[in-house]
């Protein structure tokens, strides 16, 4: 088992959190794991990356370029910030929903979701469209959209795991109050139906 | 044993459980802070954990611990090294007992920090050795041979991992054992005072002793020669494990050395190594310790290397270490071809995405009246900001953060400021653990020397910018006790600072007054804005955006409030980043902003 994955995000949308439970799930497996993370100052709404590689101890904590067999963007922008990380062969899971940064609106750089999606489509081996907002929405809290893009990346195979290896470290590892929450995002994204 | 998924510093913190810490002391900064709160939150009873007020009173309550055979451990960034070098300079000649390890963790890139600077400087600076991890996992163990180390010389032993070992994460064993280290106490001794006459005698035996470590160094396990050939790769730190993937794949043959002990440089392992090399490659974060150490040998030793690395131009000068940047220069100097070429499409342009003060921060607001109560006055202002969250107060439309130096220079600064440019206002921010950092020297010396500046204190109740540390002002140590908070106001007022007023800045028109009259008063004054971060204490008043809207975007452009966003021509508040400060309700001309019951 060896597996690459990045997950781009905007500060503040647990990308911290899933590559964790990423980690330890192949932990669990007895497979040898590495991660890194943005901490400080970017975390505040900021750009952030969690770089996770799976199966190998001979590797450095940052996946090179050109070679991440996934790509789970939180957000459209930030995905496409970090595409030139992705293999030719490799798949991208992707938030739909942008979050537009305030300087945008303050005259900024403008925000073109539809090019950047459109661009997504193109960029990747295969691109999964999820729209994050109504699955928030399903899973009854924004907070977990981290969770449901995993239980997406799951149900497509693209994390050499179970559904129950996942809902085990949750239960692990979170503390017990947010257990059943998070459980239920993994449902969610499971469940998720193809958004075209 | 047993395998956990640990942060680099959660390693070092396990590390320095395993090997016996009797005493911790830090001052929180990013990327060290998560060192002190895992032993916080892992130790056993009889581990004493405290967030010093800053690295200076940290690296000497370390020492005194130490001089009673505790093993004691100081962490710290490396700019909060600056402020302890002066202890540190001393401790290098008086020495220690107990062991005592001071943990720098350098910034490259930076990520977090004012400075790109090298560790390893103030190592061969002070005469003192020096590791330098390149994985959690090695940083684990690695931690413990610092404490043998320091205790076998009686020296102090910097331990300097770089940011992208601190915070990342692998699979590292446990070991279930912690070795047990018997506190002497104190033995009264001439040594423990430092004088002109001891320090000769000392400086002396410091350099013998650089010799002895040197040789000790060179057969250290963590340093490691592999490979042969004829050209050779020297690495160290993270920029190893760069070096280690680029080579998997490469079908050269070349001679690596992993070198984890820059200071005092390991000669001889250094010269083994060079033996039958033509030409050497260093692979080293911030500066060319290494290289300088290696042309030194070659020098020495009249070896025909070519050495290449920063001085060359083969490697930069500034900014973090990453697999392309090794491979690009492996393949550059050596031939070593290991790099993937993707070149994706050309991508639509992207909005920048630059940090900004959370929605609902309170010094949003509190930068907001500031502002507010200087365009009435019609005074020309110096806006000195410091080191925090604060410090995004530079961002449009805020542009409220004229300067920034280092921890408490706003307070100084600004006095520097006012005796040279006498007729405009000069207001200095600092936020609450700044405060007791380094502010209250500064403030002493404005009212002692009569200048006249407004001191702005941005008291949010806790150390937000590094996670939520405890501080004097906040009543809880970090072992967990309720004290006594610090009142800021009283030391202000002990201080003699003869105008201290406190306000809440999330209520506009009042806060706009305290300022307005904190600046009008001739000497020193100070407003303290108490408002809690809401990291801490969440809003529950969420407001959104009703009809009778007009449009102008003045909330968008007068607070430029990370939750506030134009959607389809028209502007919204997203609910769930929204948390109810409402001071966007405050400065809407047309009362469109509300609640969801109003």
């Amino acid at each position: 088992m060896k597996i690459d994955c990045l997950l781009a995000g905007v500060g503040g949308q647990g990308t911290v959190l899933a590559s964790k439970i990423i980690a330890q799930t192949a932990m669990s497996k007895q497979v040898f794991a590495r991660s890194s993370e943005t901490i400080g100052m970017a975390q505040r709404g900021g750009s952030v990356v969690s770089h996770v590689r799976i199966g190998s101890r001979d590797c450095s904590p940052a996946i090179p370029n050109g070679m991440a067999d996934l790509i789970i963007g939180f957000e459209p922008a930030e995905a496409v910030r970090n595409i030139g990380i992705l293999k030719p062969a490799g798949k991208l899971i992707i938030n739909t929903n942008p979050v537009i940064p305030v300087t945008a609106s303050l005259g900024g750089a403008s925000y073109h979701v539809e090019d950047i999606l459109k661009y997504l489509k193109n960029s990747a081996h295969e691109a999964i469209f999820v729209d994050g907002q109504k699955l928030v929405a399903a899973a009854g809290t924004a907070k977990a959209l981290n969770v449901i893009m995993l239980g997406v990346a799951i149900k497509k195979g693209l994390l050499p795991f179970s559904r129950e290896d996942i809902l085990k470290t949750i239960a692990d590892k979170l503390p017990s109050k947010f257990v059943a929450l998070n459980s239920k995002a993994l449902e969610v994204g499971y469940n998720f139906a193809d958004y075209k | 044993m047993k395998t956990e998924l640990l942060m680099g510093n959660e390693a070092i913190a396990l590390g320095a459980i395993r090997a016996g810490v009797n005493v911790v002391c830090g001052y929180p900064g990013t990327p060290s802070t998560e060192v002190l709160e895992t032993i916080a939150k892992r130790r056993d009873s009889d581990i004493y954990v405290e967030w010093s007020v800053n690295e200076k009173v940290a690296m000497e309550v370390a020492a005194g611990a130490s001089y009673t055979g505790a093993r004691a451990l100081v962490t710290m960034k490396q700019v909060g090294l600056n402020v302890a070098s002066d202890p540190l300079m001393s401790l290098a000649y008086i020495g220690v007992k107990g062991g005592m390890v001071v943990l720098v963790a350098d910034d490259p890139g930076p990520i977090s920090s004012q400075t790109e600077q090298d560790t390893r400087h103030f190592a061969r600076f002070a005469h003192l050795p020096v590791f330098d991890p390149s994985t959690p996992e090695e940083a684990y163990t690695m931690i413990g041979e610092a404490f043998d180390l320091s205790e076998k010389y009686g020296t102090p032993v910097i331990f300097r991992p770089t940011t992208q070992v601190c915070h990342a994460c692998a699979s590292v064993e446990i070991d279930d054992k912690r070795y047990v280290n018997k506190i002497e106490g104190f033995v009264k001794d001439s040594k423990w005072v430092i004088f002109p006459k001891l320090s000769y005698q000392n400086h002396l035996k410091i350099n013998a002793l650089e010799e002895k470590i040197s040789k000790d160094f060179a057969k250290s396990s963590y340093n490691q020669i592999t490979g042969s050939g004829s050209k050779g790769v020297v690495a160290s730190g993270i920029s190893y494990t760069f070096v280690k993937e680029a080579l998997l794949g490469a079908a050269a043959k070349v001679k690596v050395l992993k070198l984890a002990t820059p200071h005092p440089f390991p000669d001889e392992l250094a010269l083994e190594f060079l033996e039958g090399l033509d030409e050497v490659l260093v692979a080293e974060e911030l500066d060319p310790v290494i290289e300088e150490n290696l042309l030194r040998l070659c020098g020495k030793a009249g070896l025909k290397v070519k050495i290449t690395g920063k001085l060359t131009g083969d490697m930069p000068v500034a900014g973090k270490h990453s697999y392309e940047v090794v491979a690009a220069a492996l393949e550059k100097t050596l031939g070593l071809q290991s790099a993937i070429a993707v070149s994706p499409g050309e991508a639509p342009p992207l909005p920048v995405r630059p940090p900004v003060l959370c929605a609902g921060c309170p010094h949003r607001a509190s930068f907001y009246s500031v502002k507010q109560a200087l365009k009435q006055t019609k005074y020309k202002a110096v806006f000195t900001g410091d080191i925090g969250c604060y410090t995004l107060g530079n961002a449009q439309p805020l542009d409220m953060v004229d300067t920034c130096l280092c921890m408490g220079a706003g307070i100084t600064i600004a006095q520097g400021l006012k005796i040279a440019e006498p007729n405009s206002k000069h207001i200095a921010f600092i936020g609450d653990s700044t405060f007791f950092h380094t502010g209250i020297p500064g403030i002493i010396n404005a009212v002692y020397n009569e200048n006249d500046i407004t001191v702005i204190i941005l008291d949010n109740s806790t150390t937000a910018m590094t996670g939520h540390q405890p501080h004097p002002g906040t009543g809880k140590t970090m072992m967990g006790n309720i004290t006594e908070k610090i009142s800021i106001e009283k030391v202000l007022k002990g201080c003699n600072v003869g105008y201290v007023v406190k306000a809440n800045p999330l209520k506009l028109a009042e806060a706009v007054n305290a300022v307005a009259k904190a600046v009008d008063y001739k000497g020193v004054s100070a407003v303290i804005f108490e408002s809690p971060c809401i990291a801490l204490f969440k809003g529950s008043d969420i407001q959104e955006v009703k009809e009778n809207c007009v449009g102008c975007q003045t909330c968008i452009c007068e607070l430029g409030c990370p939750a506030m966003s134009i959607q389809g021509g028209k502007v919204t508040i997203d609910q769930n980043l929204c948390n109810g400060c409402k001071l966007c309700v405050q400065v809407c001309p047309v009362q469109a902003i509300g609640g969801h019951e109003a």
